[in-house]
C-alpha cells in the first residue's frame, strides 16, 4: 500500500510551494493591511501602532457611502456591458472559419497587452472637444459644435469596457466552441425560432461561462483606479481612486486599509451572490 | 397516400455536388433507410428535408404541402441527431416536452406527454433524472422520444444508433422498429450500416455521390441489385467479371446457361455477375471451374472458405449439409446455385 501512495504522479509535498507562495504574499500582507487598518494615523507620513476603529467609523459616512455605491454601480454596468457585448460576438466567431477565430483571438489578446494608461490617454483623447470624434459628427453635420464627451461617466465606462472586453472573450471562447452545433439545430427543428432557441438553449448551457466572465470583469475593474481619474468626473472617481487618494496624497495608510478591506469584503459578498445564483439555476 | 415527396432536389457545397437531382415519394407510415458510405449526401438529404440547410434546387412537398421554403421550426418535424444533441441544462421530462413548451403547452399536459412517452420508449418513472445520470441506451430512448414528442410529420433519424455498442445496437434496431410500427409514423433513418437498413426498412434507398442507386424493398434490393455498387454494398458478395453470350454467362473459362430465376440485366456483351457467398457451392474436383482453398473461417453458426480461381478470390459460405472436412490447400470445384445469379451493367 506504502508503494503505492509513492507512485502517485504528484507527491503531495509539491503542494506546499505554492501554499507557502501564498501564505507569504498574500496571506501576510493581508495581515499587516488589517493591523494597519486599525493602527494610528501618524500625519507625518506612516502609522503608529495601536488598535482604534475610528478609520472604520469614518467610512461609514454617507459620502464614502456614495463612492462605495459609485464603485460597485460602475463595476456592475461595465461587467454587464462587456459580457452582453462579449457572449453573442463569442458565439458569432466560434461559428467562424479556425483563421478568422485565431486572427480575432490574436488581436484580442494584443489590446490586452496595451497599458491601462495608453488605453485612458487615446480615449480621453478620441473622445475631447478638441482633437475627438465630436468633430467628425460636426462635419458630417450631426451635431452643431465639437463637444467634449469626457470627463464622463459615460467615458468612464467605455474606457473600463474596452478593458474588460477581452478577458470577457477569453474566459467565454472555450465553453462556445465547445457547445455542440447539434443542440441549438435540435431546438429548431422542434420548433424554436433563431432568438428562442439561443435564449432558451444556448445562454442556459452556458450559465456558468457567462457567470465567470461577468464576475472577472467585476473584479477587474473593481481594482481600476487610472482609468477613473483619467476618463471620470470627481464624482465618478470609485473607492481604488480615493484609497489611492488616501494612501499616496493624504499620507493616511490605515484609513485607506480599512477601505481596502471594506472593497475586498464587498467584492466578495457580491462574486459569492453570483456564483451561487449560477450554480443555482444551473443546478435545477 | 404520399407523405413526402421530393423533386429534382440539389445541393451544391462550393464545387461539391452533395445532392444530384434527386426525387422520391414515401407513403405515409412507411419506415425508410436511407443508405450509403459516408460522403454520399444522405445526411444532406436528411438535413435538407428537416430545413437545416437550404436546398440549390428543386421541391419538398409534406402532405401536399410545399416545405422548400418553411424554415426549420415551423415543419413540424421530429428529429434525432448523431450526437443525440439533448439540452444538459434540462432534465428527462424537460427534453422530451421542450417541443411542447415552445408550442405553449401547459405544465400537467407537457407531464402527462412525457410520461407517456417514457412508457413507450420504455424508461418509465425517469423522467427527474439529468441527463448525465443516463447510460448511452437511456440517452438514446430520451432522444427518440423528445423526436416523438409532437406527433412528427415525418420522423428524421441521423446515425441513430451508431455511438452504441453492436449488441446494444441490435437491440434498439428492433425497439426502433417497433415503436415506429406501434404508431405509424413515417420515419427516415440515416444509416451506413446495410445490416441496419434490412432490420428496420420498408424501403430502403441506396445512395452514392448524391445519387439515388437504387429505392425498393429491402429483399427487392438484396436479390436483385440494379449495379455492382448496390449489390456489393447490400450484404456481401462476389462480384466477378463475366460476359453474356448467346444466353449463357461466360465467367472464369465456364459457359453457364442461364437459368430460370437468374437476375440478368444486360442482354449481351460484358457485364458483372454478382453472386452470393451462400450461393457458391463445393464439390470434389473435376468440375467445370476449379479452385483452390486459401482460407477457411469456422463461425461455428456457419462455415466460409476463402477460395482462388485464375487469381479472382471467391467467398463461399457452407450449407449445413456440405459441411466436410475441408483443408487450405485442397482443390475442389465449385458452381454458381442456378437461379440465384445476377448480372449487371
Amino acid at each position: 500500500m506504502s508503494a503505492d501512495t509513492d507512485q502517485r504522479a504528484t507527491p503531495g509535498w509539491i503542494g506546499l510551494w505554492p501554499a507557502l507562495m501564498l501564505v507569504v504574499f498574500f496571506l501576510v500582507p493581508f495581515g499587516i493591511m488589517l493591523a494597519v487598518s486599525v493602527s494610528q494615523r501618524d500625519p507625518a507620513g506612516a502609522f503608529i501602532p495601536g488598535f482604534e476603529l475610528t478609520h472604520y467609523a469614518r467610512f461609514l459616512t454617507a459620502f464614502f457611502a456614495k463612492v462605495m455605491g459609485v464603485s460597485v454601480g460602475v463595476s456592475l454596468a461595465a461587467a454587464a456591458i462587456c459580457v452582453v457585448l462579449a457572449f453573442p460576438f463569442t458565439v458569432f466567431l466560434s461559428s467562424m472559419s479556425h483563421r478568422i477565430q485565431t486572427l480575432a483571438l490574436v488581436v484580442l489578446l494584443s489590446v490586452l497587452s496595451l497599458s491601462e494608461v495608453i488605453v485612458g490617454f487615446s480615449l480621453s483623447t478620441l473622445l475631447s472637444k478638441t482633437a475627438g470624434i465630436s468633430n467628425l459628427f460636426y462635419w458630417l453635420g450631426l451635431i452643431d459644435a465639437p463637444v467634449a464627451y469626457t470627463p464622463s461617466l459615460f467615458a468612464l465606462i467605455t474606457g473600463l469596457c474596452y478593458i474588460g472586453f477581452p478577458f470577457a472573450v477569453l474566459v467565454l471562447y472555450p465553453p462556445v466552441s465547445r457547445l455542440d452545433p447539434e443542440i441549438i439545430e435540435a431546438a429548431r427543428v422542434m420548433g424554436a425560432s433563431g432568438p428562442r432557441a439561443f435564449f432558451g438553449v444556448v445562454v442556459p448551457n452556458l450559465r456558468s461561462a457567462i457567470v465567470g466572465a461577468f464576475i472577472l470583469v467585476f473584479v477587474f475593474t473593481l481594482g481600476s483606479y487610472l482609468l477613473p481619474q483619467l476618463l471620470g468626473r470627481s464624482e465618478d472617481w470609485t473607492l481604488s481612486v480615493h484609497i489611492t487618494d488616501q494612501a499616496i496624497y493624504q499620507s493616511n495608510l490605515p484609513f485607506a486599509a480599512a477601505m481596502s478591506i471594506f472593497l475586498m469584503l464587498v467584492a466578495l459578498a457580491l462574486v459569492g451572490l453570483a456564483s451561487l445564483a449560477g450554480r443555482q439555476r444551473g443546478a435545477a | 397516400m404520399t407523405n413526402l415527396r421530393i423533386e429534382s432536389l440539389s445541393k451544391t457545397f462550393g464545387t461539391f455536388t452533395a445532392l444530384d437531382e434527386v426525387s422520391l415519394e414515401i407513403p405515409t407510415g412507411k419506415f425508410v433507410c436511407l443508405l450509403g458510405p459516408s460522403g454520399c449526401g444522405k445526411t444532406t438529404l436528411l438535413r435538407v428535408i428537416a430545413g437545416l440547410e437550404t436546398p440549390s434546387g428543386g421541391h419538398i412537398f409534406v402532405n401536399g404541402e410545399e416545405q422548400t421554403k418553411v424554415p426549420t421550426h415551423k415543419r413540424g418535424m421530429g428529429m434525432v441527431f448523431q450526437s443525440l444533441a439533448l439540452f444538459p441544462h434540462l432534465d428527462v421530462a424537460g427534453n422530451i416536452s421542450y417541443p411542447l413548451a415552445i408550442r405553449g403547452a401547459d405544465r400537467a399536459e407537457r407531464e402527462r406527454r412525457a410520461e407517456e412517452l417514457l412508457e413507450l420508449v420504455r424508461l418509465p418513472g425517469m423522467g427527474a433524472r439529468r441527463i448525465d445520470q443516463l447510460s448511452g441506451g437511456q440517452r438514446q430512448r430520451v432522444a427518440i422520444a423528445r423526436g416523438l414528442a409532437i406527433d412528427p410529420k415525418v420522423f428524421l433519424l441521423d446515425e441513430p444508433l451508431s455511438a452504441l455498442d453492436a449488441g446494444l445496437r441490435e437491440h434498439m434496431q428492433i425497439e426502433l422498429r417497433q415503436i415506429q410500427q406501434s404508431l405509424g409514423v413515417t420515419t427516415i433513418v440515416v444509416t451506413h450500416d446495410q445490416k441496419e437498413a434490412l432490420t428496420m426498412a420498408d424501403l430502403v434507398i441506396v445512395m452514392k455521390d448524391g445519387v439515388i442507386q437504387q429505392a425498393g424493398a429491402p429483399m427487392e434490393i438484396y436479390r436483385n441489385p440494379a449495379n455492382p455498387f448496390v449489390a456489393g454494398f447490400i450484404g456481401t458478395t462476389n462480384l466477378l467479371q463475366c460476359e453474356i453470350r448467346d444466353g449463357a454467362i461466360e465467367v472464369l473459362g465456364a459457359r453457364l446457361p442461364v437459368a430460370e430465376g437468374d437476375r440478368i440485366g444486360v442482354a449481351q456483351g460484358r457485364a458483372q455477375l454478382s453472386v452470393r457467398p451462400e450461393h457458391v457451392a463445393i464439390g470434389p474436383p473435376g468440375g467445370e471451374i476449379e479452385a483452390e482453398i486459401i482460407f477457411l473461417r469456422d463461425l461455428g453458426e456457419s462455415r466460409h472458405l476463402l477460395l482462388q480461381v485464375g487469381g479472382q478470390e471467391i467467398n463461399a459460405q457452407l450449407s449445413p449439409e456440405m459441411h466436410g472436412a475441408y483443408r487450405p490447400g485442397e482443390r475442389v470445384s465449385l458452381s454458381f446455385r442456378p437461379g440465384e445469379r445476377v448480372v449487371v451493367a
